[in-house]
C-alpha cells in the first residue's frame, strides 16, 4: 500500500517534470505589444481597440498562431496621456521586449513616443488619425486609421460635383477637429471652394445656434461640420431648429449609429465620409474588403455583444497586418518592419493597404465612401 | 436674413442657456448660504439628474411625466448621502478643507457614474415634440419654453419658501449668522441637510429639463457646473434675483460674443467676466457692499 502510494507520487512528479520540460521545449510566444487608451478622455477609441486587438490575437493562437507560435498581446492603458505613453513604452520595449508595437489610440500619444521606437527599432503600428504620424516617412512607424485628409477631400470631390462652391465650416476646436479644419483649408482651393465661414464651437458646448445663424446670413451653400459626439449631434439639431436647409456635412468622426441615435430625426439627409464597417451589409459583392468586413463585424458582435466600429477596425487591421508581416519576414523587428513596408492590396477593415518607401499611410481616398442618414440608418450615396 | 432677426436670435439662445445658468447658480447659492461653503459637486447633480431619467426612461419604460419625479428623488437621495457621509462628520473643519472635500466628492461622484453607466453621450427627447416656433424671427424648440417656464416656477418657489415659511426664515438666519441662529434655537445641521436636499434636486430638474437640448453623460456635470458657479458670483451669491440676473447676462453675453465676435472666445467671455467681477466686485455685480462693523 504503501510502495505504492510512493510509487504513485513519484511518476506523478516525474510526469509533470516531463510535462514541463515538453512545454519549455515548445517555442516561446511572440510578444506584440498594445497602447491604448482604454480609459480617459479618448476610451472611445481606445476600449474597441483594446476589445478588438484581443479578440484577433485569440482567434490567431486558436488557429494555431504564426508558425507553430502563439502570440501574445501585451496591452496597456495611456489614459490618453502622452506622459504614460511614453513611459508604457519604454515598458514594452525594455522590460517585455516586444517585437512590435500596436497603437496608440490618439495622434498625440502617437507623436509622443515615436522618438523611442525609432530610437530602440521596432516597429510601430499607429491606431490613429493624424496625418502628421507618416508624414514625413519614419523609419519605423506605420498607421491604420485613414487620414483626415482623404474625408476631406471625399467631401470635395462630391461638392465639385453638385457645383456647391461656397461653404461654411464648423470645426471643433480640440484636436480632431483643428486637424480636419487645417486639411478643409488647405485642399479647398485645389477643389475650387471657398471657405466663406470659418467658425469653431467647443468640445462641451451645448448650443451652437449663435454660429449657425451667422453662417444662416452668410452665403454659404453648404455646411461642412468636423467633430466627434455629442457636438455634431447638437448642431445637426440646431440646424434643424433655426430652419436652416443647406446641405449638411458630418465628418467621420460620427459615422456610427451613435450619432443617429443621438441626433434622431435632425440627422436625417446628412452625408458623411466614413469607413466601410458600418455599410458592410450593403456593400457590392464585388468589393475586395467585404469579406474582412463581415468577418470583422460579426465576431465583434459575439465577443463583446455590440456593434463593431472603425476604431475596433483600426486595431484589426494593425494586428493583421503584422501577422502578414511575420509569416514573411519572421519574428525580428527589423525583418517585420521590411515585411510591412512590402504589404501590397491588403483589405483591411479601413481599406486596402499597400505600403511602400514612401507610404506608411498605405491608403486613398477610396478607403472612403459617401453615407447618407436615410430612414434611421446608413444608405450609400452613388 | 435681417440684423434684427439675427440679434434676435443671439437674445434668445442667450437667455435659454442663461436660465440654465441661473438655475444651477440658484443651487451653488443655496448651500453656500446655508452653510459657508461653495459646493463644487453641484454639476455633478445636473449630471445625475439627466442620467437617471434616460436610464428610468429607457430600461424601465416610466413615462416621462412619472420618470422625472423619480429621477429627482433618486439624486436628492445621493444630495442626502453626500451631507451625511462627506460633510456631516466633520465636526469643526473650515469652509477651505469642506469646499475641497466636495471637489474630491464631485470627482468620486462622475468616476462611479463612468463606471454604472458608460462613456457614452445619451439623449433625451423633448417634452412635447421636437417642431421648432419662431417668435420675433427667432426659432426656439418647445424645450426652451420648458426651460423658461421651470426657471420662473423655481424661483418663485424658492422666493416664497425664503421670505414666508419657518424653514427658509432659518435658512437666511443662518446664513447671516451661523452662531446666532443656532443660540436662538436654529437647528444649523438640519439646515444644512436641508439646503444640500433643495440644491440637489434644483440641480437634478435643471439637468433634466436640459437633457433634451443637450443630451447627457457622465461628464456633463463639470462645464455646466463652472458656468453655473460664474452665475451665482456674478449675483453674489444671493438666492435670489441677483443669481437668475447673472446667469441671463452670462447666457446673453455668451451668445453674442460667438455670434458677433468670435466662437472660439465664448468661454474666454465668461472666464473674463468671472475675474473682473471677483476682482472690482467680489459682493456681486447687484449687491451693496457690505460693511463691517469693528
Amino acid at each position: 500500500m504503501r510502495t505504492r502510494l510512493i510509487t504513485g507520487i513519484l511518476s506523478a512528479v516525474l510526469l509533470s517534470v516531463f510535462l514541463g520540460s515538453s512545454l519549455a521545449l515548445a517555442a516561446e510566444p511572440i510578444k506584440i505589444g498594445g497602447l491604448f487608451s482604454v480609459t480617459g478622455p479618448a476610451s472611445f477609441l481606445g476600449e474597441p481597440e483594446r476589445n478588438t486587438a484581443q479578440m484577433v490575437v485569440d482567434e490567431i493562437n486558436a488557429a494555431g498562431g504564426i508558425k507553430g507560435r502563439k502570440l501574445q498581446l501585451i496591452a496597456y492603458d495611456t489614459q490618453g496621456d502622452s506622459t504614460k505613453a511614453k513611459q508604457l513604452v519604454n515598458k514594452l520595449i525594455k522590460n517585455d521586449k516586444v517585437v512590435a508595437i500596436v497603437g496608440p489610440s490618439t495622434t498625440g500619444d502617437s507623436m509622443a513616443i515615436i522618438g523611442d521606437v525609432e530610437r530602440a527599432g521596432i516597429p510601430l503600428v499607429s491606431c490613429a488619425a493624424g496625418s502628421k504620424i507618416t508624414d514625413p516617412v519614419k523609419k519605423w512607424v506605420f498607421k491604420t486609421a485613414q487620414n483626415d485628409g482623404l474625408a476631406v477631400e471625399k467631401i470635395f470631390d462630391y461638392l465639385k460635383k453638385m457645383k456647391i462652391s461656397h461653404v461654411a465650416i464648423l470645426t471643433v476646436s480640440d484636436g480632431f477637429g483643428s486637424s480636419g479644419r487645417e486639411q478643409l483649408k488647405a485642399k479647398a482651393a485645389k477643389y475650387g471652394i471657398k471657405l466663406v465661414v470659418d467658425d469653431t464651437y467647443g468640445p462641451k458646448d451645448t448650443d451652437m445656434t449663435p454660429q449657425l445663424t451667422k453662417i444662416r446670413s452668410s452665403q454659404a451653400q453648404a455646411i461642412i461640420c468636423w467633430g466627434t459626439n455629442p457636438g455634431p449631434a447638437v448642431i445637426a439639431r440646431n440646424v434643424k431648429q433655426l430652419g436652416i436647409k443647406l446641405p449638411l456635412f458630418m465628418s467621420h468622426g460620427v459615422s456610427s449609429k451613435k450619432f443617429i441615435e443621438l441626433a434622431g430625426d435632425a440627422a436625417e439627409g446628412i452625408i458623411l465620409p466614413s469607413g466601410r464597417v458600418i455599410v458592410s451589409d450593403v456593400l457590392p459583392q464585388q468589393d475586395k474588403q467585404k469579406k474582412s468586413l463581415i468577418s470583422f463585424v460579426k465576431d465583434y458582435q459575439k465577443h463583446y455583444k455590440a456593434e463593431g466600429d472603425h476604431f475596433g477596425g483600426h486595431a484589426w487591421d494593425a494586428i493583421m497586418l503584422l501577422k502578414g508581416a511575420i509569416e514573411r519576414g519572421g519574428v525580428t523587428p527589423a525583418g517585420i518592419r521590411d515585411a510591412l513596408e512590402k504589404t501590397v492590396n491588403f483589405a483591411g477593415i479601413g481599406g486596402v493597404f499597400t505600403f511602400s518607401r514612401t507610404d506608411h499611410a498605405g491608403l486613398t481616398k477610396d478607403a472612403f465612401v459617401l453615407v447618407q442618414v436615410k430612414n434611421r440608418d446608413w444608405a450609400l450615396v452613388k | 436674413m435681417q440684423i434684427s432677426d439675427q440679434l434676435t436670435q443671439y437674445l434668445f439662445s442667450g437667455l435659454a442657456t442663461g436660465a440654465i445658468y441661473a438655475l444651477i447658480g440658484l443651487g451653488f447659492a443655496i448651500i453656500y448660504n446655508a452653510t459657508g461653503i461653495i459646493n463644487f459637486a453641484q454639476g455633478e447633480f445636473v449630471m445625475l439628474g439627466g442620467m437617471f431619467t434616460v436610464t428610468l426612461i429607457n430600461t424601465t419604460g416610466l413615462h416621462p411625466g412619472v420618470a422625472v419625479p423619480c429621477a429627482i428623488i433618486l439624486t436628492t437621495v445621493v444630495g442626502i448621502l453626500f451631507e451625511r457621509l462627506a460633510i456631516r462628520p466633520l465636526k469643526s473643519a473650515t469652509p477651505l478643507s469642506l469646499v475641497i472635500i466636495t471637489i474630491g466628492g464631485s470627482i468620486l461622484i462622475r468616476g462611479i457614474a463612468m463606471l454604472f453607466w458608460d462613456k457614452d453621450t445619451h439623449a433625451l427627447p423633448g417634452f412635447s415634440g421636437d417642431e421648432p416656433i419662431t417668435i420675433y424671427g427667432a426659432s426656439l424648440m418647445p424645450q426652451h419654453l420648458w426651460i423658461f417656464a421651470v426657471t420662473i416656477v423655481v424661483i418663485g418657489m424658492s422666493k416664497i419658501f425664503f421670505s414666508y415659511t419657518i424653514s427658509g426664515k432659518a435658512m437666511r438666519a443662518c446664513s447671516y449668522n451661523i452662531r446666532a441662529a443656532s443660540l436662538i434655537g436654529i437647528d444649523v445641521r438640519r439646515m444644512v441637510l436641508f439646503a444640500f436636499i433643495i440644491s440637489s434636486a434644483m440641480g437634478s430638474l435643471a439637468g433634466i429639463i436640459i437633457a433634451p437640448l443637450t443630451m447627457t453623460s457622465y461628464d456633463v456635470g463639470i462645464m455646466i457646473g463652472i458656468k453655473g458657479f460664474c452665475a451665482a458670483i456674478i449675483g453674489g451669491m444671493s438666492s435670489g434675483f441677483g443669481t437668475v440676473l447673472g446667469g441671463l447676462l452670462l447666457g446673453v453675453l455668451e451668445s453674442l460674443g460667438a455670434g458677433l465676435v468670435s466662437s472660439g472666445y465664448k468661454d474666454a467671455i465668461a472666464f473674463v467676466i468671472l475675474l473682473l467681477i471677483l476682482f472690482i466686485r467680489p459682493q456681486g455685480l447687484f449687491k451693496k457692499a457690505e460693511t463691517e462693523r469693528v
